[in-house]
């Protein structure tokens, strides 16, 4: 009889802790890695913030719509943090040399994403947190004033994070750190397609369908049709739902197709580039 | 009855593109033992051991270790093995009680903070166990290193090179602490090295590769023996240069 044991589908919760630890001690080991965390979330909270101050001084929609901006770097610095925070916990892995001794190990791949994923909200809540209240107190946006649509927006943006975080890390484990820049560039091919800054009819209508196939344009319309007509759109979060649920299985698959390619080219050894 | 080999090796084969990395190997290493691989720079060694841990899925041929299929069994025995290489690192930044807490979670270790302390004590880490790896030196790292793959006390230990980069001192004291344990322990060992001396000293048995392929395979004193040699790296450089061939050839 073939049993978890056997196939890898045995879940210890140890060894997911046994991996959050790690990475806990690799954070609070290196101040600079604390700085990124928050630096620049910051940066772009405030480039968007006062760009926003000074369109709703000059337009009338804009004052209507106040807080859209500042909604949208919020939101979009969840999904980008969240997929760069479990992707760089990975990389850590690379830099460090240590994948030889995770993958001999009794390591099952699901704990070590199920690892990755707890890092990725713990890394996001680090940066995000601070950034938030600097928002609330700057710009007099209150991003926990969403109330419950923002657990809603919140679990969508983390699980595409996530799908897009797991496929980027079995792309790195396959081809070494050559494929590296994909874990910090891939996000932002999401950017002008799932409309952060702007409503979905402003793409052509050939690009729209495209726009629709990708849950956080759900989550982005559902933020402006709050924040703009302060309604908000449960349809739209459930779509993005289904769609997530899509996105983390291919991701999931797609992870292990490659570490099982990696096993077989022999790239597991060769943790260059 | 004889007990069942720790590690089978069937025709095992890795080929990368056109390169055969390894062609066609076939051991069996008998538990409670040592055995050394011995073998030039791309002779096969680490992508035999690699074959062995897992790591890498053979073309063709099967390898078995304490009695499961690798890689499609892995999981039922990677908690009783372990390995040492100087092609993995422990990672730099956390301490070395850090890094031995973290894998000793992974493996399932009871009774962890003693089992650390036992290990840091035998390979004379007590001093060190809250700075940060990365700050070691090569000698302390290897040390370091020996300690993460002895922290499950593995039934089998797979070592590639592991005195490499070592002074001789060192080597030797390393040497002294796996035998130690695998006399105590009654472990199995398979040692990848370049290193003669090591081999001479701790090995029952060695196997030469070359090539991918297996060129000898033998306890070395019967190598020694046949080679009319009086080192083993006198025979490796016999079989590196073909002078084994010409003489089976002569014969």
């Amino acid at each position: 009889m073939i049993t978890g044991t056997e196939t890898g589908l045995a879940f210890s919760p140890r060894r997911v802790a046994a991996m959050m630890l790690r990475y806990w001690y690799l954070l609070r080991s290196s101040w600079p890695r604390l700085i990124e965390l928050i630096y620049w979330p910051t940066v772009q909270m405030f480039t968007w913030g006062f760009l926003q101050y000074y369109i709703a001084q000059n337009a009338g929609f804009f004052a209507r719509a106040s807080g859209t901006f500042i909604g949208a770097v919020l939101l979009w610095d969840i999904l980008f943090r969240g997929q760069l925070g479990f992707s760089i916990s990975f990389l850590e892995e690379m830099w460090a040399r240590n994948m030889g001794n995770l993958m001999m190990s009794p390591l099952r791949p699901f704990e070590f994403i199920a690892a990755l994923m707890v890092m990725s909200v713990v890394r996001l809540s680090i940066g995000v947190i601070p950034v938030s209240l600097l928002a609330f107190a700057f710009f007099g946006f209150n991003l926990y004033g969403l109330g419950l649509a923002l657990v809603a927006f919140f679990l969508n943006l983390m699980l595409t994070s996530w799908a897009v975080g797991i496929f980027v890390s079995g792309l790195v484990l396959r081809n070494g750190l050559g494929a590296e820049n994909l874990a910090w560039s891939i996000m932002f091919l999401f950017m002008p397609l799932t409309c952060v800054y702007y409503p979905v009819t402003t793409l052509p209508t050939w690009l729209q369908p495209v726009a629709w196939a990708l849950p956080p344009t759900y989550v982005f319309e559902g933020m402006r049709a709050l924040l703009i007509d302060h309604t908000f759109r449960p349809d739209l979060m459930l779509d993005a739902l289904g769609l997530n649920a899509l996105f983390f299985a291919a991701g999931t698959f797609g992870f292990l197709k490659l570490l099982q390619s990696a096993r077989r080219n022999g790239s597991l050894m060769q943790t260059g580039e | 009855m004889p007990a069942a080999p720790a590690i089978e090796a069937d025709h095992l084969v890795k080929i990368y593109k056109r390169v055969h990395a390894v062609d066609g190997v076939s051991f069996a290493v008998a538990p409670g033992s040592i055995t050394g691989l011995l073998g030039g720079n791309g002779a096969g060694k680490t992508t035999t051991i690699a074959m062995i841990m897992g790591l890498i899925a053979p073309t063709s041929g099967r390898v078995s270790v304490l009695g499961a299929e690798m890689p499609r069994q892995r999981y039922r025995v990677l908690q009783r093995m372990n390995f040492e290489s100087p092609y993995v690192d422990m990672p730099m930044r956390l301490t070395i009680r850090q890094n031995l807490t973290v894998f000793g979670m992974l493996y399932g270790v009871p009774d962890l903070a003693s089992r650390i302390a036992e290990l840091a004590e035998a390979l004379d880490l007590r001093d060190l166990l809250d700075r940060q790896t990365g700050k070691l030196s090569a000698g302390q790292k290897t040390r370091v290193s020996l300690a993460k793959s002895l922290i499950n006390a593995p039934e089998l230990l797979l070592l590639d090179e592991p005195t490499a980069s070592l002074d001789p001192d060192t080597a030797d004291w390393v040497r002294a602490r796996l035998e130690r344990y695998c006399r105590d322990r009654n472990a199995t060992v398979l040692l990848a090295s370049h290193n003669m001396a090591e081999v001479e000293r701790l090995c029952e048995r060695v196997i030469i590769m070359k090539r991918g392929r297996i060129e000898d395979d033998d306890t070395p004193e019967r190598l020694l023996t046949r080679y009319g040699r009086r080192t083993l790296e006198e025979v490796f450089l016999d079989v590196a240069r073909g002078r084994g061939e010409q003489r089976e050839a002569a014969q």
